[in-house]
């Protein structure tokens, strides 16, 4: 196994090669924030809170799917990352309808999370306010839009993991969001197995359990890591 | 010299205020420290007064009263506080510009959802007439502080409001501080 040397933040890190700069400065302790990005499940790079700078490069990599090369020198911290990633968080928060007090995932979301660590006390850019739809046709879960932030946990994970490809993608822009099948009622898709790893994956209420009301949504997510891990050593039994 | 202090309650549910109140026995150490020159809870005077201090607003700016006061506040206030979610966010009052406009709101409120009997609220000079949207306060004019919650706990208005007595400015990050909800 060839190995790559390079320093991040100062620390000099040999890594594997392949090993993603997100997961190298993990290895030394250097804390990126991520929102997308989900142990277990493929890198994207949607949310754009792993940018990283990286010297003799003019633009911002995502540290989750940019691989080690030798001599990289990498900065995660810098004074222009700080501000990207609080108007990111800022877009999200904007974008959307977040009403953390009455949300189900109150004390619980990790986009709450984020505002704290990039210290956001208000909103520089304008809330819009969209009108969007809730779909509660299914059985035991709902998806409220007004809470999605787009990162597509849902997608990978149902299609990744449970193999039933129930979501996807639909539209562009400020009317893009996640829908179910062929855009139907999320009730009335057949290849949903009712696995509910959708609803453990989502970042922010934007997929919940009807039995949940507000600030009752708790999420672990070690089980995916270890479910992956597992089917990758063949331990997983039937 | 003490502090000329207010509070003020736009569009809010008064939550923030009831969590100034779980202040409890600080509430005497305070009152030690600054005058109370307009408040809802704490107050009877009328009419927002000149040179004041520090004002923490609750609520989101919703309607004609609403925007008059804030704007006094403004004019008349050195630090003009954010007081919790709805005057940060608009929160839950700003719901309702996703129906796009104070008529719809109030056609949906009156009438649609009426019993038969339903009729649009209008009694000009009594009944403040609502924006088309609801605003958090920064969107109107300028702010000097942020507190957010919904409500901020107690702690972290008294956490706020203790440096600011001493003419130090509070020390906002961490989930204590900035944790919206």
């Amino acid at each position: 196994m060839s190995v790559r040397t390079l320093t991040i933040d100062g620390h000099a890190v040999a890594m594997a090669t392949g090993t993603t700069l997100l997961a190298a400065a993990r290895e030394v302790w250097v804390p990126i924030p991520t929102l997308c990005h989900l142990e277990g499940l493929s890198p994207v790079a949607a949310c754009r809170l792993c940018l990283v700078e990286i010297e003799g490069n003019g633009k911002l990599q995502p540290a989750c799917l940019t691989p080690v090369a030798e001599g990289m020198v990498v900065h995660t911290d810098t004074p222009r990352l700080q501000d990207y990633r609080r108007t990111v968080i800022e877009m999200l928060f904007t974008e959307g309808n977040h009403v953390c007090a009455i949300c189900v995932a109150n004390g619980h979301c990790e986009l709450q999370d984020r505002a704290v660590e990039v210290g956001m006390d208000h909103s520089r850019l304008p809330y819009r306010h969209p009108d969007r739809p809730v779909d509660l046709s299914h059985p035991h879960f709902g998806l409220d839009h007004n809470r999605c932030i787009l990162c597509t946990r849902c997608v990978r994970v149902c299609d990744e993991v449970e193999g039933a490809h129930v979501w996807d993608v639909g539209w562009r822009g400020e009317h893009c969001r996640i829908i179910a099948g062929l855009n139907e009622p999320w009730g009335a898709v057949d290849a949903c197995t009712d696995c509910g790893k959708c609803v453990q994956v989502c970042p922010t209420g934007a997929l919940f359990d009807k039995a949940d009301t507000s600030g009752e949504k708790h999420t672990d997510h070690g089980w995916l890591g270890a479910l992956v891990r597992a089917r990758a050593r063949g331990q997983q039994t039937r | 010299m003490k502090l000329r202090f207010a509070t003020v309650w736009l569009a809010g549910c008064s939550g923030c205020h009831m969590s100034f109140f779980d202040l409890d026995e600080w509430l005497i150490e305070l009152a030690e420290l600054v005058d109370v020159v307009f408040s809802p809870v704490a107050s009877d005077i009328k009419t927002y007064p000149q040179d004041v201090d520090v004002c923490l607003v609750e609520g989101g700016v919703a309607n004609a009263d609403n925007l008059e006061l804030l704007l006094q506040v403004r004019a008349r206030t050195r630090l003009l506080v954010s007081f919790g979610d709805c005057a940060i966010t608009a929160n839950v009052p700003g719901m309702r510009n996703r129906l796009d406009g104070a008529e719809p709101v109030l056609r949906r409120g009156y009438l649609e959802l009426a019993d038969g009997s339903g009729q649009l609220p209008h009694a000009p000079g009594l009944v403040p007439e609502l924006l088309e949207r609801v605003l958090p306060l920064h969107e109107v004019v300028p702010v000097d502080h942020y507190l957010p919650g919904c409500p901020p706990s107690a702690a972290r208005i008294r956490a706020f409001l203790e440096p600011m007595l001493q003419g130090e400015l509070p020390v906002m990050e961490g989930a204590a501080m900035i944790r919206f909800g």
